[in-house]
């Protein structure tokens, strides 16, 4: 075994787990909080995030068939395409809740969570068909933006691109702004009013319908943001893309204890580290007998055994009281 | 709904459906009855690029070659089939095509995954497949006598790219990655087998299923910096991991099978990709007949063919060939009869010479090993050919 290499390379892959933990992260947070104030899994929330992709690849193709893409500054077009792609994902959100959860609020909780996956389904095809007769495409392509590709190499192992830096500084700024929406404003305060008890935050004065509405819109936002930022750093998606981060996504909001927003900060980094270094390491620490395709089971079998010992997740499921 | 509208709702189902019948199950207007050739392949799905090529190719050499069926008296029709790239999908679809008794001959598949299991089923009614791209060594090691294919095999393409790695582009250190396909697995491992004979030392061999994200993987790969990193599978996710590759750094030069073989792989890759050799079986379009059948292509369906496009063409008119021997003096062909005789077909095409050995392999194919010269997908078919080899199939294992 070569101990240089497997020190020589910590570095890259602690930066490479970080990355794709807070890309997970920002996607846990639409499960999350959701959950907190339904107790139900949104399970259409991958497609959202998706969704939120698709729309920042169409803003950035119609700006670059515009001649746009190289005159505009980048923050500027990073920002304006996040924000195309928050907005969308965020209306398509609500819009599902008004549809396909609202009036099944009544009935057992088993009931949303089909109606949730089956809405998946559903929208993963949409996706297909729109993209179909639109580009006749299936997969798409974010068009590069140059000054993002720029890499700064420390060492010959070592090596930071911008883009990658954008997407932490963006995530962590997002996260921020998260947490200070729900702890410090009156917004904030509705919704964990209606979070903990429902009937109460209505008679309190509080409209609940829209609380949750509003719920609905941030998560999706925070999931439409990961989705651009997802196309910007991986730059290839298709209508089926969203699953795979959206299943990871949920495990991490479970891992970080369900309904708890600083919870599913931290599941999603955990697991995004546990699947870089599994990815990394477990062919050269076994020789190859189990090679990078393990990683998954890797990851997940951290994971059983953490649930184990703390079944509510790392920092504590947050639930309503019941009366 | 109340009771009257549902009444009235069933009652145009009801006129609607008698309304169709006749058009669904009669008899065909006139002459001897239909002949169809099937396509299976994936028309929609991440690799729709590719499947529709078989479908397009092979209803241009319909168009092109059906004249003298026609004049014998049966009608000749393509019916497409979406195996989405699935072996499930493939294999129930496959249940349908033996149910219609009018089908003659199957053009397909592209995954070699799908039509293993595929041509189980076609051989329950000696149902003939030709396929246009599959290189797996099951494919006709099974011996069937109704599954042909005019494209080479995986244990002659691994090697064909091992020779190209150790002669020409004279590798000392290579990396391999696979993804866990049929298909991706089989070629890497007889590309890794071969190059260790050739004495050039394998640093890295990995499987993954990852589409998007390859930073864990190309991390310790770029640490061990391989002279040569061969990526075992299909452009939707070679292009993007060379992609990543390259652009996190990595110097090595890149080789991939067939599977990269499409426009769409500098769509997805763009400049990064522009470099990279691949081995493949399908003939570069800069042969006059191949030319000619760019022309035709684009001016029928306003697109430039894709790899396998060709292929499929020559598959098809194989099994029209044979059709013809068949039903010679206006018989209705029978599914074996049309098996046994493509088997005999001598064919020379756009491919080159096509004759199949016992096991269903043509007795002699070429392979290329071509370099991707632009990020221009519209030119993908000038890429250059960096070497030529022409291989016979290895006899029957027994």
């Amino acid at each position: 075994m070569d101990f240089e290499l497997l020190v020589g390379i910590f570095p890259q892959v602690l930066l490479d787990g970080l990355l794709l933990g807070f890309m997970y992260a920002l996607i846990a947070l639409g499960y999350t909080m959701v959950y907190g104030v339904l107790e139900f899994i949104n399970f259409a929330h991958s497609e959202i995030f998706i969704v939120g992709a698709f729309v920042g690849v169409e803003i950035l193709l119609g700006l670059k068939s515009a001649g746009l893409l190289e005159t505009l500054p980048w923050p500027l077009v990073l920002l304006g395409v996040m924000l195309g792609g928050m907005l969308a994902s965020g209306a398509l959100a609500v819009s599902i809740e008004r549809v396909a959860y609202r009036p099944l609020r009544s009935a057992p909780r088993l009931i949303p969570l089909i109606s949730a996956i089956g809405m998946s389904f559903f929208l993963q095809d949409v996706i297909r068909l729109v993209e179909s007769l639109w580009r006749n495409a299936f997969n798409l392509v974010y068009p590069t933006l140059e000054p993002l590709n720029e890499r700064f190499e420390l060492t010959s192992t070592i090596d930071v691109s911008a883009k990658s830096m954008v997407v932490i500084v963006v995530a962590l700024l997002m996260l921020w702004g998260l947490h200070a929406l729900v702890n410090r404003t009156k917004i904030g305060t509705a919704i964990r009013a209606v979070a903990e008890d429902q009937a109460a935050a209505s008679l309190m004065g509080i409209d609940v319908n829209r609380i949750i509405s509003l719920t609905f819109l941030i998560g999706g936002a925070m999931g439409g943001a990961a989705g651009v930022l997802f196309g910007v750093q991986y730059s290839l998606i298709n209508p089926y893309t969203g699953f795979i981060p959206g299943l990871k996504a949920f495990t991490a909001a479970v891992l970080g204890g369900i309904g708890n927003i600083p919870g599913a900060m931290l599941g999603g980094i955990v697991l995004g580290l546990l699947e870089a270094f599994a990815a990394s390491y477990m062919s050269l620490l076994t020789g190859g007998a189990f090679g990078a395709e393990y990683k998954d089971i890797f990851a997940f079998s951290v994971l059983i055994l953490i649930l184990i010992f703390r079944p509510k997740g790392l920092l504590g499921e947050v639930v309503r009281e019941r009366a | 709904m109340n009771p009257t509208r549902i009444r009235s709702v069933l009652a145009v189902c009801a006129a609607l459906a008698i309304a169709l019948l006749p058009l669904g199950s009669g008899p065909t207007a006139q002459g001897k009855g239909t002949i169809k050739i099937a396509t299976q392949s994936p028309l929609s799905g991440g690799q729709a690029a590719l499947g529709e090529g078989i479908k397009l190719g092979t209803q241009l050499a319909i168009e092109k070659f059906k004249g003298n069926l026609e004049k014998t008296g049966f009608k000749v029709e393509l019916v497409p089939y979406d195996d989405q790239a699935k072996p499930d999908v493939g294999v129930s679809n496959a249940k349908n095509i033996i149910a219609d008794k009018a089908i003659m001959v199957v053009i397909g598949h592209l995954n070699s995954g799908v039509a293993i299991p595929s041509s189980e089923v076609y051989k329950e009614d000696s149902l003939a497949m030709i396929s246009p791209a599959n290189t797996n060594e099951k494919v006709t090691d099974r011996g069937y006598p109704n599954v042909n294919r005019v494209c080479g095999r995986d244990d002659v393409q691994g090697p064909v790219g091992a020779e190209f790695a150790a002669g020409t582009l004279k590798t000392k250190t290579a990396y391999v990655l696979h993804d866990k396909t049929t298909y991706g697995q089989g070629v890497a491992e007889a590309f890794k087998k071969d190059l260790e004979k050739k004495g050039v030392k394998v640093i890295g061999f990995e499987g993954t299923e990852e589409k998007s994200n390859f930073d864990p993987l190309i991390t310790p790969l770029k640490a061990k910096n391989p002279d040569l990193v061969y990526f075992g599978g299909i452009y939707d996710q070679g292009a993007p991991f060379f992609k990543q590759a390259r652009e996190k750094g990595v110097k090595s030069k890149f080789l991939g099978p067939d599977g990269m073989d499409s426009s769409d792989f500098v769509k997805i890759g763009g400049k990064t990709v522009v470099g990279t050799y691949y081995t493949t079986a399908a003939a570069p379009a800069s042969s006059p007949q191949a030319k000619q059948f760019g022309v035709e292509y684009k001016k029928k369906f306003g697109k430039n063919p894709e790899p396998y496009a060709a292929e499929s063409y020559v598959a098809t008119a194989i099994a029209i060939k044979a059709l013809e021997e068949v039903t010679k003096g206006g018989k209705a062909p029978m599914r074996a009869a049309v098996a046994s005789a493509i088997r005999k077909v001598k064919y020379s095409g756009m491919t080159g010479a096509i004759e199949f050995d016992d096991k269903g392999d043509p007795k002699k194919a070429s392979y290329y090993v071509m370099q991707v010269s632009t990020d221009n997908p519209e030119k993908w078919s000038e890429n250059k050919e960096a070497k030529r080899l022409a291989i016979a199939a290895p006899a029957m294992k027994k």
